[in-house]
């Protein structure tokens, strides 16, 4: 069952009454549809890590309300369960969750306290270590403490996917990998928003990766979402994200460059695949001129 | 929840308790604490009380930031006062089944109770004005002394201004495990006794894994500055005590002088 994420009107006070009060959120309204790939991208301490822990219970809003499908986190303690358990968020270095003794049990974790039965949990677990390429049968006896940091980290998303959420949600998911981690993790997680067909909200510092994957880019500053968008039409705003101390993706910048000497080229490419394909086209058209 | 807790809270200010040299503070906690166990009577615990509330409001430390450093403690004093209430003998004034409340012990526990929120407000209050650095400065002076009977003064300080710092990270580092753990589906908050100290495993067994790896970062971090310990360690800022200092060091004496004087009269 797709399940849209509504999210109105809220605010989020940290530390309330006390000489640190800060407003982390700023009257929030957003909606994320079923099916979307949402990058969230902003400066250390713009909120994004705030807003996410709202999208799945974990902090209350102190105004607002915000709605999973049919449940809100508001009015019943009971629907905070089922919430997380549709909404899965994969928290800076998860893998600083690990605590069981195997891969395996530290996977089935979230699947036990779902109540499902041995059958059901293994299924998941084997299901989950598949999709973020992990071997199971290498790695389940193996202690998680014993892995590298690229396969902890598999393992703890895996933890999280092995809940089935219909929307994940990942926090910087590759920070202090190697790009090769980078990439690997960065398209799993593109593949299970294809296959499955999952809302996938990715945080990010990287231009690069939000450009690549994502279909919807909102852009927080100071607690409120300033802007919101297909990357293309985002990352055209250079000047503005700049403002806000955000950079656009390098090879934005390259083109930016590139016309301001003279050659007309497109500005609102994305990758380097694309800025690639439109040097070559413009040099085909002109030496065929 | 774990956001109450303010052992080790510093909040800069400039008020006079906040200036005042931390070995002032320091003895002055220390001869409080005296003073406050040495009275015994009515006039005491209100001289006691006084001198609290007027510590509090020249540090200028908003009041309700105390009131929840007491909250963590709140079950040790609501004990306290119950088992003084009760268990003290006298002359009864209330009596129901076996159990029975005195005079004496009506005010035994009163006082113990004023006694434990005046002692968690100054100790509070110690910490809440000065910083980790200056504290522990303080603290390694004043220990030098016990140096020649083979007492470790610098260690020591180092490494309790070191358990200091880590206090908030570690809090937070809680939380946002325990945040981890719960999208995951567990559950902190109910179940019997047993349960909920199983359920706490996901909980410590990360905790400690990283409070291992900080401690390693930090020893390196230390190392790599060539941290040798305090032999031959001079500091850019050297303490100085002022007029000021004197002055409160004077005027505690006499408190702690004036505090056995109201047990006699």
């Amino acid at each position: 069952m797709p399940m849209r994420i509504v999210v109105e009107k809220v605010s989020y006070i940290y530390k309330k009454g006390t000489p640190f009060e800060t407003r982390a959120l700023d009257d929030i309204n957003l909606t994320i549809e079923p099916g979307e790939f949402v990058g969230l991208i902003g400066h250390t301490g713009s909120g994004k890590s705030t807003l996410v822990q709202h999208l799945n219970g974990l902090l209350l809003p102190s105004e607002g309300n915000i709605w999973v499908g049919d449940l809100d986190v508001l009015s019943d303690k009971g629907n905070l369960k089922k919430i997380r358990q549709r909404v899965g968020l994969v928290f800076q270095y998860p893998e600083h969750q690990l605590f069981e003794e195997t891969v395996y049990d530290d996977v089935a974790f979230g699947p036990k306290n779902l109540g499902l039965s041995p059958e059901e949990i293994d299924v998941r677990v084997r299901e989950a270590l598949t999709m973020v390429g992990l071997d199971i049968d290498s790695v389940k006896d193996r202690s998680p403490f014993a892995l590298s940091g690229g396969q902890m980290r598999r393992v703890a998303i895996a933890g999280v996917l092995a809940m089935g959420p219909q929307v994940l949600i990942l926090d910087e998911p590759t920070a202090g990998l190697d790009p090769k981690g980078r990439d690997e993790i960065l398209e799993q997680i593109a593949a299970m928003h294809r296959s499955l067909g999952i809302t996938v909200v990715l945080v990010s510092h990287n231009m690069e990766d939000v450009a690549r994957y994502a279909n919807r880019v909102l852009v927080m500053h100071r607690g409120k979402v300033v802007m919101d968008g297909p990357p293309r039409q985002v990352f055209a705003r250079t000047k503005e994200l700049q403002s806000i101390g955000l950079g656009v993706p390098l090879v934005g910048i390259l083109m930016e460059r590139l016309k301001e000497l003279g050659y007309n080229l497109r500005t609102d490419v994305l990758t380097v695949e694309e800025a690639g394909k439109e040097i070559l086209d413009w040099w085909r058209d002109r030496n065929n001129a | 929840m774990l956001k109450d807790i303010t052992i080790g809270q510093y909040i800069p200010g400039k008020s006079l308790v906040h200036i005042l040299d931390p070995r002032t503070k320091i003895l002055s906690a220390v001869i409080f604490m005296i003073a406050l166990f040495s009275v015994n009577s009515p006039l005491g615990y209100v001289s006691m009380g006084i001198f609290t509330f007027l510590v509090v409001w020249l540090s200028q430390i908003p009041f309700h930031y105390l009131l929840r450093g007491l909250k963590p403690v709140l079950i040790i004093i609501v004990f306290t006062v119950t088992l003084h209430l009760f268990l003290t003998p006298g002359s009864e004034i209330f009596r129901w089944g076996i159990l029975k409340i005195t005079v004496e012990g009506v005010r035994q526990g009163v006082f113990m109770g004023l006694r434990l929120i005046f002692l968690v407000f100054i100790t509070s209050l110690l910490t809440l004005t000065t910083s980790p650095i200056s504290l522990t400065d303080g603290l390694e002076y004043l220990l030098s002394p016990g140096r020649k009977v083979g007492l470790p003064a610098h260690e020591l300080a180092m490494m309790m201004s070191i358990a200091l710092r880590f206090i908030p990270t570690l809090l937070e580092e809680t939380e946002k495990i325990m945040k981890a753990q719960m999208a995951r589906g567990a559950d902190f908050e109910s179940g019997n006794l047993w349960r909920r100290a199983k359920n706490m495993v996901p909980l410590l067994v990360p905790l400690f894994v990283s409070a291992f790896r900080r401690a390693d970062d930090l020893a390196m971090a230390m190392e790599a500055r060539c941290y040798r310990g305090g032999t031959g360690r001079t500091r850019l800022k050297e303490l100085v005590m002022y007029n000021r200092d004197y002055f409160t060091l004077f005027f505690m004496v006499c408190f702690l002088i004036y505090a056995i004087i109201t047990r006699y009269i």
